[in-house]
């Protein structure tokens, strides 16, 4: 080695040495990211716009206190429309150019489950938050995936459950002839059978094509207690318009299994009076709940309006992936997933909810909503509490009915 | 599948006819800008929306049903007659994709621009209280309502009928549907009458959306279905035939009522095979002209 | 300067495409942006063979496209196939299957009777593929499709990484544009453009224009079904959407963006709807306004489509019109 080259590596060696700190330094400086597909454009964009003004409050509150583990939070929302291949394409935009760490989203189920193959893929910490009973299932789940959101067995199991004992035991349904609309048939039979009730009918109708005037004298016939329809969006509009032209609300209960409250504004309290659903969270919890009282008046403050229901699930999954990252001190997907697993318990906008170890499911309360005859406490008094239905595993199957453990 | 009442069946027959009288109206106006301008209007199904939210902005401001589902399809008619004046026009002589194309472009914007107006959330009004009940049949009761837009449908499918038959304008708009270069040649302009066609077409979708908007509810995705449905009902009648539009409306409405009865799980497909069937026997819709747009 | 370079290119397409595609991934934000380019302009392009070449218009191009998604997916995630390939010639060899039977009984009906039958039969196989969850995971979509190594010879290589899955579809569809040349430049591609300038003419002058109609609504099925295969390996899933108007749809916007019956016109098509929408709904949620006026602007001032008017300005005389 001579002379010229000896100084050049011991001057590269110095700057390196040097310079090694602020290199560190800039790396760790360097934001968390987490990316968000939601459906923005599409029919569901109300619910969207709710998801999105939610996950940007939880990165306002963290960035408030400093950021993660001293890094600044950034959540990047990109438009799915809805459609599994573009939010897959999403996803892979997300992870590979915009270098996110971590993945939230999702509003559809074939979207979620298109998302996660993406991130199983990549091996990115996913946190789901819509309604699937797949994603948290054999073969679609993984050890990085996570369920944030119910899913049509525990709500249909809850809303059985509780109409069954307060409403009546003798049912029709009607349910939209896509997995959704047949997972949600599926339990709720099951769940009244089992409580000694009767299915008189249930009649699958195709998405899309809320033409339900065929039905609805013979259902009328049948005189069920209970009226049970799987109507999503716009269909579920149509559906009560129609019904009550046919004078079905004085005959028989209403109820389904969620309420969305987009759908509940757009109808009114002339088409919701009186249809009992269950939700995740609704905005009034404010007067009761500590937790929820929290999260209402920031998202007010922030945004001018109550939070739906769907926007406090991407609250929800957000502040986890940053409990995640703050237990595990790493932003390593694995090692913040190990991280949940291992400390369960969390509490963010509603009161206690918890992981489940074998299928990384949230398990959470709910609550039984009835719609309003009237306003009341402006535009947004929509719904009233019903009943409470606490936070329970026997409400979604078991670890070993989805093929884990 | 078939213990089924009479009355139940006669109250899906009546529905049948409601859905097929809107499949009409949609029809005969993609019919009629088909036939004469060979212009595949993949924003027919946003006419039918604007008029909807036309109908529920002039309910709004006017609270009267009766004026709203006048002057609704009126509005929309005239924005169809701008459309055809300042795009549709320029693309005479190139051939049927550009307008495909061009009308596909103006449906993303008149869907997103009535999602940037009017929100994101759907809207609802209701039908006027003196068509809000349910009246009796004798086999069954029915919303007043829809036997009001039966109603009103055959009515203006009278006036239409008047105005094509005992019209010059209508002769000309007639013939032109049947061959367009033979009316050139005999030196009419054709602009003029395509202006009024590509008007009334539209009008006729947004009158078809103002009456189903108390039926459905009104949002902005509202015609993206149906003008698929509706291209199925006018090759179903025939390309440019309008009594083909007629029966092919109420044929398919019949379809798709019956099946969502009978056998839920096929009404979306069935619509289809109807179609493939119609056209394996007569290869040119039901009333079509053959050589016509082949 | 610029004429001559075009005329290059013209002489030689193949080449051509080879070049720029092997260094478009870095000329796009990101790769997977690159290789959705690849797959939908290799889609877009059987589409064009059929439409802008041969003159039949089908509406419902999806179909095959999904046969060739669900042919590859389903042999990798259910009947347990191992090699890459074996399921790639499987999903071709649903798709060019469905191309001849759904071509036979659609090809007796000419113009937008046509093209409606093939709508019908691409929501025909939708309904199926929606309802046979057992198979295709119905409105859920098939998850799960395994990318298993690929194997050349006696090496394997993993497609783990944007850049080697980019490479891997580039070389198949490589594969495509020069077989495409190959049909174009037979009597047989002579023939087919011949059906589309006058139909009546080529029949006159001898030819069994249903046979050879036949045949290209075939190819530009295999075409189809080769860019679903790639996209089910490339997204690990197929949505049911694939079969779906939609997809229908959007393959016939990108044909008549980029150029009907130009060579390049599907891919500039496909690259540019594609950057336009990715980028226009990072900016915008309102972003189908922004791609719905740009659309009609390039209808009204660009009717040739981008590439058939680049033609046009540099070689007046080559172009067809």
């Amino acid at each position: 080695m001579n002379r010229r080259s000896f100084l050049t590596t011991t001057t590269a060696g110095a700057a390196a040495v040097i310079a090694f700190p602020a290199v560190l330094k800039a790396q760790s400086k360097d934001p968390i990211r987490i990316g968000f597909p939601s459906p923005l454009t599409g029919p569901f964009a109300a619910l969207a716009d709710d998801q999105k003004r939610g996950a940007e409050l939880a990165v306002d509150e963290l960035n408030a206190k400093g950021g993660i583990l001293g890094r600044k939070v950034e959540v990047l929302i990109r438009d799915d429309q809805l459609k599994p291949a573009v939010g897959a394409q999403r996803t892979q935009e997300l992870i590979e150019k915009d270098r996110c760490q971590f993945i939230v989203g999702g509003l559809a189920a074939h979207v979620q489950m298109a998302i996660n193959e993406q991130t199983k893929k990549s091996k990115v910490l996913f946190i789901s938050v819509s309604q699937s009973d797949e994603i948290s299932a054999k073969p679609d789940t993984s050890p990085l995936t996570f369920h944030e959101a119910l899913n049509p067995t525990i709500t249909s199991r809850a809303v059985g459950t509780w109409v069954a004992q307060n409403l009546g035991k003798k049912w029709w349904i009607i349910y939209a002839d896509y997995a959704w609309g047949k997972q949600n048939n599926a339990v709720l039979q099951d769940t009244l059978k089992k409580l000694g009730g009767t299915v008189l009918g249930a009649t699958p109708y195709p998405l899309g094509n809320p033409e339900f005037s065929a039905h609805l004298p013979k259902i009328q016939a049948a005189k069920p207690e209970v009226l049970m329809h799987m109507t999503p969006g716009a269909d579920d509009i149509a559906f009560l318009k129609q019904a009550i032209s046919f004078g079905m609300k004085k005959d028989m209960k209403f109820a389904k299994p969620l309420h969305w409250i987009p759908q509940a504004k757009e109808g009114g309290p002339e088409l919701y009076s009186d249809v009992y659903g269950a939700i995740n969270f609704y905005w009034e919890l404010q007067d009761s709940n500590p937790s929820a009282k929290r999260y209402v008046e920031a998202y007010r403050k922030k945004f001018n309006t109550p939070p739906g229901d769907y926007g406090a699930y991407a609250y929800s999954a957000i502040l986890e992936v940053a409990r995640g990252v703050e237990l595990a001190k790493s932003t390593e997907s694995m090692a913040v997933a190990d991280a949940l697993r291992a400390n369960p318990v969390y509490d963010h906008y509603k009161g206690k909810q918890w992981w489940r170890k074998c299928d990384n499911k949230s398990f959470q309360d709910l609550w039984m909503m009835k719609g309003r005859d009237k306003l009341k406490g402006g535009e947004w008094g929509l719904l009233e509490v019903v009943a409470k239905v606490p936070a329970n595993e026997e409400l979604d199957r078991t670890c070993a009915e989805k093929g884990l453990a | 599948m078939f213990d089924v009442s009479l009355a139940a069946l006669a109250a899906q027959v009546f529905t049948g006819l409601v859905l097929g009288m809107i499949f009409v109206l949609l029809a005969i106006g993609l019919s009629l800008i088909f036939g004469l301008m060979t212009v595949v209007n993949f924003a027919h199904g946003s006419f039918y929306m604007l008029g909807a939210y036309f109908g529920f902005f002039l309910l709004g401001r006017t609270g009267n049903f009766w004026v709203s589902l006048v002057v609704a399809p009126l509005m929309v008619g005239t924005f169809g007659l701008l459309i055809e004046r300042f795009l549709v026009r320029r693309l005479y002589g190139r051939g049927p994709d550009d307008p495909l194309l061009l009308t596909f472009g103006l449906s993303l914007v008149m869907v997103e621009g009535a999602r940037m107006i009017w929100g994101k959330i759907g809207l609802t009004f209701d039908p006027p209280r003196a068509l809000a009940s349910a009246v009796d049949l004798g086999f069954t009761r029915f919303p007043a309502y829809r036997l009001f837009v039966i109603a009103i449908t055959a009515a203006v499918l009278v006036a239409l009928w008047a105005f094509l038959t005992r019209t010059d304008v209508g002769l000309v708009i007639r013939a032109g549907s049947r061959d367009p270069l033979m009316v050139r040649a005999l030196g009419i302009d054709l602009g003029r009458i395509w202006l009024i066609v590509f008007g009334i077409g539209s009008a006729l979708a947004g009158l078809a959306g103002i009456l189903a908007g108390p039926m459905r509810g009104v949002y902005a995705e509202m015609g993206v279905t149906m003008v698929i449905e509706s291209f199925v009902v006018v090759v179903v009648g025939g390309m440019g035939s309008l009594l083909g539009a007629v029966v092919a409306g109420l044929l398919i409405g019949e379809v798709v009522s019956l099946t969502t009865f009978f056998a839920p799980k096929l009404s979306e497909i069935m619509v289809f095979v109807v179609m493939a069937l119609v056209l394996l026997i007569r290869p040119s819709g039901l009333f079509g002209e053959p050589g016509l747009l082949e | 300067m610029r004429r001559r370079l075009f005329g290059v290119i013209a002489a030689h397409p193949v080449v051509a495409f080879v070049v720029v595609f092997a260094v478009f991934p870095f000329l796009v934000p990101y790769r997977a942006l690159a290789t959705q380019v690849l797959i939908y302009g290799l889609f877009a392009l059987g589409f064009n063979l059929l439409y802008g070449y041969t003159g039949l218009l089908s509406f419902g191009h999806a179909a095959y496209y999904g046969l060739g998604a669900y042919g590859a997916g389903i042999a990798l995630a259910k009947l347990g196939v191992g090699s890459l390939w074996l399921a790639l010639a499987i999903g071709l060899g649903l798709a060019g299957a469905g191309g001849l039977v759904i071509g036979f009984l659609c090809l007796r009906r000419r113009g937008i009777y046509f093209a409606m039958l093939t709508l019908a039969f691409a929501q025909l196989l939708y309904f199926i593929g929606f309802h046979a969850a057992t198979w295709t995971g119905g409105d859920d979509g098939l998850r799960g499709i395994p990318l298993h190594p690929l194997g050349i010879g006696p090496f394997t290589v993993s497609l783990d990484t944007s850049i080697a899955f980019y490479y891997f579809a580039f070389a198949i569809v490589c594969v495509a544009v020069a077989g495409l040349k190959r049909i174009l430049d037979s009597p047989f591609g002579a023939v087919l453009q011949a059906i589309r300038e006058n139909s009546d003419r080529a029949m006159a002058c001898g030819y069994n224009i249903t046979r050879i109609k036949l045949l290209s609504f075939v190819f530009s099925a295999l075409f189809a079904g080769t860019a679903g295969a790639l996209e089910a390996l490339r997204l690990n899933v197929v949505p049911i959407e694939s079969l779906y108007w939609s997809t229908s749809g959007q393959v016939v916007m990108m044909t008549l963006l980029g150029g009907a019956g130009t060579f390049f016109g599907p891919f500039v098509g496909a690259a540019t709807f594609l950057v336009l929408e990715d980028r226009a709904s990072v900016f915008t949620e309102s972003w189908p306004l922004v791609i719905g006026l740009i659309f009609m602007a390039f209808v009204l001032f660009l009717p040739r489509g981008i590439w058939g008017t680049l033609l046009y300005w540099i070689a007046p005389r080559r172009t067809p019109a």
